[in-house]
């Protein structure tokens, strides 16, 4: 290890000229494993990886490997990006394309295995073939580069996710990594590479989209004595995992990202400011941070350069405003992470009073990238405005789901019906919500929008972080409303009185629209009717006059679903029914008398003993005193209760 | 599994508010939970006063002051699992253990808390008992599931 790690040193990272000798890139081909003489088995090993049942494949695996074929090498990689497909497990027999399967758990491994090795594949979990030149095709298998799912998709960030073993720094080397961090850190001042980033126009991912090159300029032309670096991975948006699966499946790539910005603002200390409960990644981030020290990557005068620097991780202790750049310093000063008032912003006067710049995951990991290939390659994908791709994560009631990178410019609907194919079950398409509990819901209409910071600006559409919920029919926006909105009154700070009551009234009376009117009197009936009337208001006070972007856009799930679902809210309102037959307490429930045995499973049940009847007799529901609770739906053996 | 509060604060520099939430966050990883006693050893070696802590340690939802339960249950509710039915789950959970999100049941068997997003969007509704992972719950598999952690606690 040690041998090998002054080979790479030497020959790679500090081999002056850009091609590198014959013999080296033998070596790194090995470590690739291009040219290896026995089959290597790779698993792919992330959260979501884990959740489906991956460890299991993995003991599975391994012992297949022990008895069989004792040759086979294991690897651990990272998620290559469809969810529904995992376990993923990609297969290279020597010197010949890497074939993929999908959802392979514990028991299929055998029967998988078996047909690999014996040139009998099973087609049934094949996904498809990839491999590099020089290799042998398989006939009759499709290339995973021309499936839908990654046809329309343009990886650049993610194009190492899925590929190597994100435990191993030497494949990430082999694969050209830390080479343009070291050559920036010896050869660029950091004017320099504030220009190349600002030139390149890429955006700073989090949702604002401001300049990161400008940004990064602000804070280096103010005068201190340091200046800091903070990576935000808190992502705790509900639905959004972008940034976790970038950490499991490339780390390395966000520490040279990190490496490179603190560079270019002159920064000796960078902190990654990691979500609650992302253990997995952090643990996968602190491993590579550890092994690049190691390398010399990180610490005391790097390489001679004379330029030091330290990568500190510090986890999130659950706030969700802790997102908020100001509260993010308020926390790692170790305060209650509640917003200030801005200006000064924190380039000028952050985190102990000295420049700081904030970015978020995604945005460094483009830096690597714009410093290899330049400014000019980065501006050839996307848009004028928004150059270069977003990652977003498809979650929900698509048929596909994971991580994905689209080139900035194409529209939400080639997204939705090319990459994430069209609704599961054949449902009708109601909306994407974008962007976690403060984004705004994409409709029919604005499908054919396209991805651009400027264009969604001026729909009044936010890009958020990257979540991508697809919504289908069976759900009601009312409802999901009261959800995004339960959730941003549980994470209100309490700072600002427009948001910390705002997120409370406006939770009350959603609560109060959704809910069942039992022995409803005109004085419940009007406040109800009163308290919809002042939705829109708390909620445009609520934009207006909160101090963090969290109170300013606690209302857009609603004031967006209102927008676009006006009819849903009236039906609620009024005729008392939910389309989706979501609302639990909206349902009315009535007694089948034919298929009624009158067995009194539910009138046993009933908490409000709403349901009479004699045994062995039909029963009857009494539909005032029903609270709609549906345990007699649940309990019914016959189906003989029908909700309307 | 408890090593003494003193060990953790000797790897930090007395006086450095910064370092608070991290020493207080190791403790908790350490012992489970922050007692009386370590959130006043930390307030003298921070140079704080105890309920400056308390009112720190409290904004967060990180921080728990009684014992964590054998079985630590977590339940996701991010969006994907929320559209695929979360709230039943999380209402016969309450249901069946009477306890609300961030609570310890009485017998110290049980304590359940309520997480956005673990990360199996596709798997929903996921919940999390001691870091195993249950894709696919559903609310009728909980009264099950909950006798089986019950009995392999009591029998342990």
């Amino acid at each position: 290890m040690e041998d090998l790690k002054k080979f790479l040193t030497g020959n790679v990272l500090l081999f002056e000229s850009d091609s590198l000798t014959p013999d080296t890139e033998k070596v790194l081909q090995q470590i690739r494993r291009e040219k290896t003489g026995k089959p290597v088995i790779f698993i792919s090993s992330g959260t979501s990886s884990i959740i489906a049942g991956a460890e299991k494949t993995w003991n599975a695996v391994s012992s297949y490997i022990n008895d069989n074929e004792p040759d086979a090498e294991l690897v651990k990689v990272g998620c290559n990006g469809p969810s529904n497909f995992e376990p993923v497990v990609s297969i290279q027999l020597p010197g010949k394309n890497k074939l993929y399967f999908r959802n392979i758990t514990e028991e299929k491994v055998e029967p998988l295995l078996n047909g690999v090795f014996h040139s009998d594949i099973n087609k049934d979990d094949l996904i498809g073939q990839s491999g590099s030149r020089g290799f042998e095709l398989w006939q009759g298998i499709p290339f995973i580069e021309e499936l839908d799912f990654f046809a329309r998709q343009k990886r650049v960030v993610l194009n190492n996710c899925g590929c190597y073993d994100p435990e191993s720094i030497e494949e990430y080397i082999a694969r050209g990594g830390y080479r343009v961090y070291v050559k920036v850190i010896r050869n660029y001042t950091y004017e320099e590479v504030c220009d190349i980033i600002e030139r390149s126009g890429l955006r700073g991912r989090s949702g604002g989209g401001y300049l990161t090159g400008l940004k990064w300029k602000q804070a280096l032309n103010t005068v201190a004595s340091s200046r800091f670096l903070v990576c935000n991975a808190k992502e705790s948006d509900p639905g959004a995992f972008t940034d976790r699966t970038i950490l499991e499946s490339d780390p390395h790539r966000l520490v040279e990202g990190i490496a490179i910005g603190a560079y270019a603002i002159g920064a000796s200390t960078a902190f990654v400011f990691f979500r609650q409960g992302s253990d997995y990644a952090r643990n996968r981030l602190q491993k590579a941070i550890d092994v690049a020290r190691d390398y010399g990557l990180l610490g005391h005068n790097i390489f001679s350069s004379g330029y030091n620097l330290d990568i500190i991780i510090r986890k999130e202790p659950g706030a969700f405003v802790c997102g908020e750049e100001t509260a993010l310093i308020s926390t790692l000063e170790g305060k209650r992470g509640m917003p200030q008032l801005k200006p000064p912003y924190p380039t000028t006067s952050g985190l102990f009073g000295k420049p700081t710049v904030i970015n978020n995951v995604e945005t460094l990991m483009n830096v690597p990238l714009i410093m290899q290939n330049g400014p000019e390659w980065f501006r050839s994908f996307g848009t004028e405005n928004s150059p270069g791709t977003k990652v977003f994560a498809i979650a929900g009631k698509g048929r596909m789901s994971g991580v994905i990178e689209v080139e900035m410019g194409i529209t939400f609907r080639s997204i939705l019906e090319d990459i994430a194919d069209g609704i599961k079950e054949g449902k009708e398409f109601k909306a994407i919500q974008l962007g976690g509990a403060s984004g705004s819901f994409i409709t029919a209409e604005t499908l054919d929008m396209n991805v651009d910071y400027e264009i969604m600006k001026e729909k009044g559409i936010g890009m958020g972080s990257g979540g991508f919920v697809i919504i289908d029919e069976n759900t009601c926006m009312v409802d999901l409303v009261r959800y995004y909105m339960e959730f941003m009154h549980n994470e209100s700070c309490g700072k600002c009185i427009p948001c910390r009551e705002g997120t409370g009234r406006m939770l009350e009376i959603l609560e109060s629209v959704i809910r069942k009117p039992v022995s409803e009197d005109a004085g419940t009936t009007l406040e109800r009717f009163k308290g919809v009337m002042q939705l829109e208001t708390i909620a445009s006070v609520m934009r207006d006059t909160s101090l963090c972007g969290l109170g300013q856009s606690a209302p857009n799930p609603f004031m967006s679903a209102l927008k676009n679902f006006r009819e849903e809210f009236e039906e609620h309102i009024f005729d008392r029914k939910c389309r989706a037959n979501i609302c639990r307490g909206l349902r009315t429930f009535s007694i089948d008398v034919e298929k009624c045995t009158g067995c009194t499973a539910c009138a046993t049940k009933c908490p409000v003993n709403a349901i009479y009847g004699t045994r062995l007799q039909p029963f009857f529901i009494v539909e005032e005193k029903c609270i709609g609770c549906g345990i007699c739906f649940d309990i019914c053996k016959f189906s003989a209760i029908n909700v309307k | 599994m408890s090593t003494d509060v003193d060990l953790i604060l000797k790897k930090y520099k007395p006086g450095k508010r910064e370092d608070m939430i991290p020493l207080l966050q190791e403790i908790q990883d350490d012992n489970g939970y922050l007692s009386e006693d370590n959130i006043i050893k930390v307030g003298a070696f921070v140079g704080m006063s105890t309920t400056k802590i308390y009112g720190l340690a409290t904004f967060y939802n990180q921080f728990r002051f009684i014992p964590a339960g054998k079985v630590q249950i977590k339940m996701c509710h991010g969006t994907s699992c929320f559209l695929n039915g979360s709230q039943a789950v999380i209402n016969k959970i309450k249901e069946e253990t009477g306890l609300n999100p961030g609570q310890t049941g009485r017998d110290g068997i049980f304590s359940y808390d309520i997480v956005t997003c673990m990360g199996g969007c596709n798997n929903g509704p996921v919940i999390s008992v001691n870091g195993e992972y249950y894709p696919y719950v559903k609310p009728e598999q909980i009264p099950d599931l909950l006798k089986k952690l019950r009995f392999i606690i009591e029998n342990d």
